[in-house]
């Protein structure tokens, strides 16, 4: 990986995103968004890492990430995402949702459209209101999907004043991120280790399948969909674990991957079992073999499953319980066609390796958050910086 | 504050001795006093330096901070354009070279070097007697500066700006190989004639005494004071305890000084909403309050997500604070009661390994079914596992959820023998009971006989068991009558089910053993 930049930027850093570049144009990632928690006043930024006519000797640009324009956001950032090239999605600790939109000839963002009581306990009609964090947003132009604390899944339009749909208690736990499968439908994962999948063209309000862990109901945080076989999922766990499932078959993961391990206890000795929280997970969007995480202990870890790697030492751990995965992903795969298995679904120690490699230079505190696109990637930690290499596969 | 920093340095960590002391202080003193390079930047910016108006006042501020080469420069320039003082610049010129210093990789004695200097203060100060520069009045004043001649610093006070660059320059030019114990005699000298009496100390001037005092704690103290918050003075005295430069005082707080502030300013940190994060790393430092402290803080940080909360927990984990975990999940886990979330609560309460909690959202869920005939969040509680053991209660709600799978799936005897061992395995509350054995009845009723004779003795047992239990009610009103009405009907119905399925029963296994 070649030079990464970071800047402090006197706030904590809980989201960030990559502005998506056009489809079929050749630029590479130049603006990215984020999001800031836990202050007083909390903003959703904008910045931009692009021409600034230095040039160094290579021809490349130099100098760091500059603030292009922000904006006041009432509450945490929970979630951010980009709903096109000019609008943003920001999900608030207050249950509100909002979409932000950035003016590019004045360099302003402005509040576009907001949904204020996406996410509550208590409704608005009742005297007690008590309104609920909204935990994961995903976008699918027009349309935005939100989950919170509430355990209520909501579906909305842009441009349209009230939910499309909404999905009262549709988890009697709190709902921590979601992703679209196919359009029609989401897959959800909760604070019990469940992963549930919804068909809004069905009526009812229960999920077409779950699926989980058996064992310990370890919560899951983050899950993403490999971009081009929608039926891969990857999830980061509470402790540490990353987990790869295929939804089409069967109720369990395929392989579990362990990789964000336990540290030393400060003041003795042993080692201590202590919970590294992965917060996100992200499949490259053009190199679907590379996966991106990242976790409460301050690492940034970069899964590289591709085969062509000619040397690689095994740096493959995998979790205790695994053998009986293992041997259950290989019978399960029996009737797949070869071509159809990703590099995820087949893992075997013996053949496939996985390369880890660590990017932070230091470990510092959380990393919250993490984007890729093309050769570019950003993310945010609670030591309020913000780094970026524009050199991921050098 | 990078002023009182520096000189800290300087004098107590690095203990410079009594040559390499004015070096250093030189140093300090041009880090500090800036506006020389802007100057020297627009004089020598405009096209004839020498005519500048500020020209002589460049000159003289490099004097007074003792960079002679750059103020031999500058009267060179003069020297060019005006020949008349040709001759007197080159001559200062010359004093200002032969001015003895002492270098760093020089082989000097101290006394040497002050043999030497006193020889060069006596040619300058002959120049002055024969009267060399009387022609050109700054260039008077300039050497009377370099012969440390108090009057004619003490004009340049608006070029000194201060009186500690005040007494750097007195001591460059006159005691140059000034002990540090003698520091403060010259510091406090040079404060009076500086102030002249105008006006009194301001807290940065007594801080930096104290410092020329050597006397750390006193600058400790007035830090303290003078400074609107604990980051300097921690940091410095977490410094200076590293060098072994703080006698341990007992203090009430903390074992010595450095924890004392250091515990002041990490609780500083825990109040604000966001650098509790940091707060957590000065705790652990403390040896021995620390932990103390970060155990107090770090319940009370408010907790409005539960992203949030799971840093503050993974913080309690890390350093095994077994206490504040349970804790934290249990206001969290209240929390979520409060609001309905029964999954949510019974995830915090099987984090924190909280047995009675989970008992207690058991009841609500149970609670619940009993409201409602039928359960709410089912993809709860049909995917507890391992977390089932934690409590009986939300062991009977797993098992008792079981039961209705059974039923649903039309395996009676499984169900019926599930439904026996809950009511015989004591671990059913009373309470729920009569609900139990009101499930019993479809059971029995079925056409085919479901439960053995053993078992209908168990249930007629358990029927008689609760009822003769019942407590003797007070005095009976309508809606009373009315339940106790219920309550006979269904324990009737319940005896006549019992007892013709004990008769089926008989029968059917009578006739089994039979030939």
């Amino acid at each position: 990986m070649g030079e990464i930049y970071a800047k402090f930027v006197s706030q904590k850093i809980s989201k960030t995103r990559w502005r998506p570049v056009p489809p079929g144009s050749l630029q590479t990632a130049e603006t990215f968004a984020t999001g800031s928690w836990d202050n007083e006043e909390n903003y959703v930024s904008l910045w931009s890492i692009g021409d600034f006519g230095n040039l160094d000797s290579d021809g490349g640009f130099e100098g760091d990430h500059q603030l292009l324009c922000d904006i006041r956001h009432h509450g945490d950032v929970m979630d951010l995402q980009f709903f096109d090239q000019e609008r943003i999605v920001a999900a608030s600790s207050t249950g509100c949702v909002t979409i932000f939109l950035h003016h590019p000839n004045n360099q302003t963002l402005s509040v576009n459209q907001q949904w204020t009581t996406a996410h509550y306990h208590t409704g608005p009609g009742s005297p007690s209101y008590s309104s609920a964090p909204c935990t994961g947003i995903v976008c699918d132009n027009p349309e935005i999907v939100t989950v919170g604390e509430d355990g209520r899944i909501n579906l909305f339009r842009a441009d349209h004043k009230e939910a499309v749909r909404t999905i009262n208690n549709a988890d009697s736990s709190t709902l921590h991120a979601v992703t679209f499968l196919r359009t029609p439908e989401i897959l959800t994962v909760n604070s019990i280790g469940q992963l549930k999948i919804w068909d809004f063209r069905q009526q009812g309000n229960e999920p077409s399948q779950i699926l989980s862990l058996t064992g310990d109901r370890v919560p899951l945080h983050c899950v993403d969909r490999h971009p081009s076989q929608q039926h891969v999922v990857a999830t980061g766990g509470q402790d540490g674990m990353l987990s790869i499932w295929d939804v089409r078959q069967g109720t369990m993961p395929v392989s579990l991957l362990k990789a964000h391990e336990a540290e030393t206890n400060l003041h003795r000795n042993k080692l201590l079992r202590s919970y590294l929280l992965v917060w996100e997970v992200h499949f490259h969007p053009s190199n679907p073999d590379h996966l991106f995480t990242c976790s409460e202990d301050g690492s940034l870890w970069h899964w590289d499953a591709s085969t062509d790697v000619p040397e690689k030492s095994s740096l493959f751990h995998q979790g205790g319980r695994t053998s009986t995965f293992l041997s259950h992903s290989i019978s399960n795969q029996a009737n797949v066609q070869q071509s159809l298995i990703s590099s995820w679904l087949s893992t075997d120690t013996t053949k496939d390796r996985i390369e880890i490699t660590s990017l932070l230079p230091s470990r510092t505190l959380s990393v919250n958050s993490l984007d890729v696109l093309g050769p570019c990637l950003v993310c945010g930690t609670d030591a309020e910086a913000i780094y970026v290499t524009r050199q991921l596969f050098v | 504050m990078e002023l009182i920093w520096n000189l800290c340095e300087i004098l107590f960590i690095e203990v410079a001795p009594a040559g390499p002391l004015l070096l250093h202080l030189l140093d300090w003193v041009r880090l500090h006093v800036c506006e020389v390079d802007s100057l020297s930047a627009d004089v020598l910016g405009s096209e004839n330096p020498s005519k500048h108006e500020s020209f002589w006042n460049l000159v003289t501020i490099l004097v007074l901070q003792g960079r002679l080469d750059e103020a031999r420069q500058m009267l060179s320039k003069e020297a060019d354009t005006s020949p008349t003082s040709a001759g007197m610049c080159r001559t200062l010129g010359d004093l200002m070279r032969t001015m003895p210093i002492l270098s760093p990789g020089n082989t000097q004695t101290l006394t040497e070097l002050e043999l030497k200097w006193q020889h060069w203060h006596e040619e300058c100060e002959r120049h002055l007697q024969d009267g060399t520069f009387t022609s050109s009045p700054h260039l008077e004043t300039l050497c009377k500066i370099m012969l440390g001649d108090e009057a004619a610093l003490l004009e340049q006070k608006e070029l000194l700006n201060n009186w500690y660059h005040f007494l750097v320059t007195r001591l460059l030019y006159s005691h140059p190989t000034v002990k540090p114990m003698d520091l403060h005699l010259y510091a406090q000298s040079s404060l009076d004639l500086f102030l002249g009496g105008e006006s009194s100390p301001e807290p940065l001037d007594n801080i930096l005494m104290a410092a020329f005092e050597f006397d750390i704690h006193q600058v400790i103290k007035e830090c303290s004071i003078a400074l609107s918050n604990w980051w300097f003075v921690a940091h410095l005295t977490d410094l200076l305890d590293h060098c072994k430069l703080l006698q341990s005082h007992n203090l009430y707080f903390g074992s010595n000084m450095r924890e004392f502030l250091l515990l002041e300013y990490a609780s500083g940190l825990f109040a604000h909403h966001s650098l509790w994060q940091l707060g957590v790393d000065y705790f652990d430092y403390c040896p021995e309050l620390g932990r103390v402290s970060l155990e107090l803080h770090i319940e009370r940080i408010p907790l409005n997500t539960e992203q949030k909360a799971l840093k503050v927990l993974r913080i309690c984990e890390q350093r095994q604070m077994t206490e504040q975990v349970r804790s934290i999940c249990k206001i969290l886990a209240m929390k979520a009661v409060r609001n309905n979330r029964l999954g949510s609560a019974l995830s915090w309460s099987i984090r924190a390994k909280d047995a009675a909690f989970a008992t207690l959202v058991s009841d609500r869920f149970l609670m619940d079914y009993c409201d409602r005939g039928c359960f709410s969040d089912l993809d709860l509680i049909d995917n507890l596992g391992p977390a089932m053991m934690l409590s009986d209660r939300l062991t009977f709600l797993g098992k008792y959820r079981e039961f209705h799978r059974l039923y649903g799936e039309k395996r009676f005897v499984d169900a019926a023998s599930l439904l026996l061992s809950l009511m015989t395995s004591q671990i059913a509350p009373r309470s729920f009971w009569m609900t139990l054995l009101t499930d019993a009845l479809p059971l029995l009723e079925q056409k085919q006989v479901i439960f053995s004779a053993e078992q209908t003795y168990e249930l007629m047992r358990c029927l008689e068991d609760l009822t003769a239990g019942r407590p003797v009610r007070g005095e009976p009103d309508a809606q009373r009558l009315q339940d106790d009405d219920i309550e006979t009907t269904k324990v009737e119905m319940l005896r006549l089910a019992l007892a013709r399925n004990l008769a089926r029963a008989i029968i059917r296994e009578g006739s089994l053993e039979g030939s």
